[in-house]
C-alpha cells in the first residue's frame, strides 16, 4: 500500500467532466440567451422553424444548464474531491474506474439524445422533468452508476471519517433519486393499450391538484438538492483549500447541514400558494421556506467567516473572489425565496418575471460563479499547468458581475409592474389594464435582461477560453501547488 | 453521534433518507384520495381533445400560460371563477405552468372562439397588436396523433378507471370508433375556420394538429 504523501490521485474521470462542464454551459447559456432576446424580439423566433420557438426552447435552456452544465460540474468535483478527502485513488480499483467512465460516457449520450427529444417536443411537460419514460430510464442508470461511484470510493477509503463535502455528496445522490423516481411514475401507453400510438408516451401516475403537489415537492427539491446541495459540496472543500484556512465552525457545518436536510423538503409547496392545494400545506411551504433562512445562511456565513483575517486573499486572488461572491449571492437568493413565499408578496410575485429573476440570482451568481471557481482550482491539479491569464479571471468577474445585476434588478422591476397592473383597479373597481398592456409594458425590461444575459455569456466564453488555454498552452507545473491557485499574469 | 455516523457511511445515508423523506409523506399522503376527486358532472377528454393536450404539451404552451385562476378578485374578474380541484381529475399531467408571459387559458373556451383560435395561433400579431407571442403555423401541416390519444384513454380507463363510454359520458368504443369520433369532431371545427389546407386535410381523413388543439382550447371553461 502507498504511502498517504505519494498518493498519485487519478482525474480522468474528472477531466471528462470538466470538458462537459464548459460545453454544456456554453449550449446551456446560449440558448438562454437567445430565448431572452426572443422575448424582447418576437422575430427570433423564427430562425430554426418550428423548433426555435420560446416554447420548444425554454425546457431545453433549463435541462441543458441544470442537467448539463451543473452535474458536470458536480461530477467533475466529486471525482476530484471524493479521492482526495477520502486519501484513496480511482487507480486503485480497475472496477470503479471502469465505472467512473461508463458513468461518464452514458451520461454524454444520453444528455446528447435528451436534447434531440425535447427538440422534437417528446416531453411530458412537467417542468424540469420533461424526459419521457425510456430516457428517465437511462437517468436512472447514469444515476445508479453515481451511486457505485459514491459508495464505491467510500468503501475502499482510507481516511475514516467523511468530510463534509462528501455529507453534501451523498444527500445530492440520495435526494435527487428519491424525488426523480417518484415524480416520473407514469405509465407508457404504447404497451397498456396493446401497441398502439407512440412508443415514447407516458401518462403520469398522478392527477391534477396531486400531480402538482408531486411535481413542486420534486420541482423545487430536485433542483435545491442540485442547485444547493451539490454546490455547497463543493464550497465546504475548494473555499478552506484555495484560502489555506479552516472551516470557520464544525458545529455550524453540522447545523447547517442536518437543518438543511430535514427543512428543504417542506419548503416545495411554496409554489403551489393560491392554488387548488389545501391551504394547510401552503401555510406549511411558506412557514418552511423561511426556516430555511437558518440552514441556509448558516453555511453561507459559515463560509464567509472562514475568511476571517484573510480578507486581503479577495483582492489578490481573483478564485477567492468568485467563491465570496457565490456565497454572497447565495445569501441573496436564500433570502428572497423566503420572501417571495410569503402568501401576500406571492399574491404579487408569482407567475411574473420577479421568479426568473430570483432564480437568476441564484443560479448566475451562486452556483454558475463557484463551479468556475472550482474548475479553476481543479484545472493546475488535473491538467499540471498553471492558470493560463489572472487578468482573464478579473475580466471575466466584473463583466459577469455586471451582467447578474442588470439581470435580477430588471427582472425585480419587471415582475413587480406586472403583479400590480393584473390588479389595478379604477375607481369604479373595473379592472384598469388589459393582459396585453402588462406584457407591452416590458419591452424595456426584457431588452435590458437580455444585455444582461450577453454579459454572462461573454464572461463565459472567456471562462472557457481561459480554461482550454491553461490545459493545452499554459507553463507546466513541476509539483502541485498546497493552497493558492498558480495563475500566470 | 455526529461524529459516529460520519464514520459510518451506511448509516449516515440512511440517516439522510429519513430525515428528507417524511416531509414528503406529511404533505402529499394525507389528502391524496380527496385530491383526485373530481367535480360534478366532469366528463372526460374525448379522444381529439387529448390530442390537442399533446399539442399543448408538444409545443410547451405552459411555458407562458398557467391554467390556474388564483381566488382573487382581479383574476376572476379577468378570467373567470376560480380553479377548483376537481376539475382537474382527468389532468395527466396537471398543466398549471409557472409563469404568465402571457394570460391564464383554465377558461379560455368561455371567452375564445375557434375562428379567433385559428388567426391567432397563425399570426397572434393580427389579433393582438402587441403580442410577443410566436406564430405556430406548423401546426396547420402537422398531423396531430389520435392513436396515441386513443392510448392514453385506453391506458386511463383501464388503470385509473376515468370512467370513458359511462352513460352520458364521454365514448370512447374501438381504435377504429374513435378514429371516426374524432374525425367528425374535427370536421364540425373546420366548419368554423377558414385556412384551406386544414380543411383539405380533414376531408382527406387527417386532422391537422391546429383542429385539436383548438378542439382542447375550446374545452377549457
Amino acid at each position: 500500500m502507498q504511502s498517504n504523501a505519494a498518493l498519485e490521485y487519478d482525474y480522468s474521470v474528472a477531466k471528462l467532466f470538466t470538458l462537459t462542464t464548459i460545453l454544456f454551459g456554453i449550449i446551456g447559456m446560449t440558448v438562454g440567451t437567445l430565448i431572452a432576446a426572443q422575448l424582447a424580439f418576437p422575430q427570433l423566433n423564427y430562425l430554426i422553424g418550428e423548433y426555435g420557438t420560446f416554447s420548444r426552447l425554454r425546457p431545453l435552456h433549463t435541462d441543458v444548464v441544470v442537467y448539463g452544465f451543473l452535474l458536470s460540474g458536480i461530477w467533475s468535483t466529486f471525482y476530484y474531491v471524493a479521492q482526495r478527502v477520502l486519501k484513496v485513488s480511482m487507480a486503485e480499483s480497475k472496477f470503479l474506474m471502469f465505472i467512473g467512465k461508463f458513468h461518464f460516457y452514458l451520461y454524454f449520450v444520453g444528455a446528447l439524445i435528451a436534447v434531440v427529444t425535447l427538440l422534437l417536443g417528446i416531453t411530458q411537460s412537467k417542468e424540469y422533468a420533461e424526459f419521457e419514460w425510456p430516457i428517465d430510464i437511462v437517468i436512472v442508470l447514469i444515476w445508479v452508476l453515481w451511486g457505485i461511484s459514491v459508495f464505491g470510493i467510500i468503501g475502499i477509503r482510507r481516511e475514516k471519517s467523511l468530510y463534509i463535502s462528501l455529507w453534501y455528496y451523498i444527500a445530492c445522490f440520495l435526494g435527487v433519486a428519491m424525488l426523480y423516481l417518484f415524480n416520473n411514475m407514469a405509465l407508457p401507453t404504447y404497451f397498456v393499450s396493446g401497441g398502439i400510438g407512440s412508443i415514447f408516451h407516458s401518462v403520469s401516475m398522478y392527477s391534477g391538484t396531486n400531480d402538482a403537489l408531486v411535481q413542486w415537492w420534486f420541482g423545487h427539491n430536485a433542483v435545491g438538492f442540485v442547485f444547493t446541495v451539490g454546490v455547497i459540496a463543493q464550497i465546504y472543500y475548494f473555499l478552506p483549500k484555495e484560502s489555506g484556512q479552516a472551516v470557520y465552525s464544525y458545529k455550524l457545518s453540522l447545523l447547517s447541514f442536518w437543518g438543511l436536510m430535514f427543512v428543504y423538503l417542506w419548503a416545495g409547496s411554496h409554489h403551489l400558494i393560491w392554488s387548488t392545494v389545501p391551504d394547510w400545506m401552503q401555510t406549511m411551504g411558506s412557514v418552511f421556506s423561511v426556516v430555511l433562512i437558518l440552514p441556509s445562511w448558516g453555511s453561507a456565513i459559515n463560509m464567509l467567516l472562514t475568511m476571517k483575517g484573510e480578507w486581503n486573499q479577495l483582492t489578490d486572488n481573483p478564485i477567492i473572489k468568485l467563491m465570496v461572491l457565490a456565497s454572497t449571492f447565495y445569501m441573496l437568493s436564500t433570502i428572497e425565496g423566503p420572501i417571495q413565499s410569503i402568501k401576500s408578496v406571492n399574491a404579487i410575485a408569482h407567475f411574473t418575471d420577479w421568479i426568473p429573476g430570483h432564480v437568476h440570482d441564484g443560479v448566475l451568481g451562486w452556483v454558475g460563479f463557484m463551479t468556475m471557481a472550482a474548475l479553476f482550482h481543479m484545472a493546475p491539479r488535473i491538467f499540471k499547468r498553471e492558470i493560463y491569464s489572472r487578468k482573464l479571471i478579473d475580466i471575466q468577474f466584473w463583466i459577469q458581475t455586471t451582467g447578474i445585476v442588470l439581470y435580477f434588478t430588471s427582472m425585480w422591476v419587471a415582475g413587480i409592474t406586472q403583479g400590480m397592473m393584473w390588479r389595478a383597479v379604477d375607481e369604479y373597481g373595473n379592472l384598469m389594464y388589459s393582459f396585453i398592456d402588462t406584457v407591452a409594458i416590458l419591452h424595456p425590461y426584457y431588452v435590458i435582461r437580455t444585455v444582461a444575459g450577453l454579459l454572462y455569456l461573454t464572461g463565459f466564453f472567456i471562462f472557457a477560453f481561459n480554461m482550454i488555454k491553461t490545459m493545452t498552452a499554459s507553463a507546466k507545473l513541476t509539483e502541485e501547488p498546497q493552497h493558492r491557485t498558480p495563475m500566470a499574469a | 453521534m455526529f461524529h459516529w455516523l460520519e464514520k459510518n457511511p451506511f448509516f449516515f445515508a440512511v440517516g439522510v433518507f429519513v430525515v428528507i423523506a417524511f416531509a414528503g409523506l406529511i404533505e402529499i399522503l394525507p389528502n391524496f384520495a380527496e385530491a383526485s376527486r373530481p367535480v360534478a358532472g366532469l366528463k372526460p377528454y374525448t379522444v381529439l381533445q387529448l390530442a390537442g393536450k399533446e399539442v399543448y404539451k408538444k409545443d410547451n404552451c405552459i411555458a407562458c400560460h398557467s391554467q390556474l385562476i388564483r381566488p382573487f378578485k382581479s383574476e376572476t374578474d379577468r378570467y373567470g371563477q376560480y380553479s377548483l380541484s376537481g376539475e382537474y381529475a382527468y389532468d395527466r399531467p396537471f398543466l398549471w405552468g409557472s409563469k404568465r408571459t402571457g394570460p391564464d387559458l383554465h377558461r379560455v373556451g368561455n371567452y375564445r372562439t375557434t375562428d379567433w383560435h385559428e388567426n391567432h395561433m397563425w399570426d397572434p400579431t393580427s389579433v393582438v397588436p402587441q403580442s410577443i407571442m410566436p406564430a405556430y403555423k406548423h401546426m396547420f401541416k402537422n398531423i396531430a396523433d389520435i392513436d396515441t390519444a386513443y392510448a392514453e384513454a385506453v391506458t386511463v380507463k383501464a388503470v385509473f378507471k376515468t370512467p370513458y363510454d359511462a352513460p352520458n359520458g364521454t365514448p370512447l368504443g374501438t381504435v377504429d370508433e374513435a378514429r371516426a369520433a374524432a374525425l367528425e369532431e374535427a370536421k364540425a371545427i373546420t366548419a368554423d375556420m377558414k385556412n384551406q389546407d386544414v380543411k383539405d386535410a380533414v376531408a382527406a381523413g387527417k386532422i391537422p394538429e391546429i383542429v385539436a388543439l383548438i378542439a382542447y382550447l375550446n374545452r377549457l371553461k
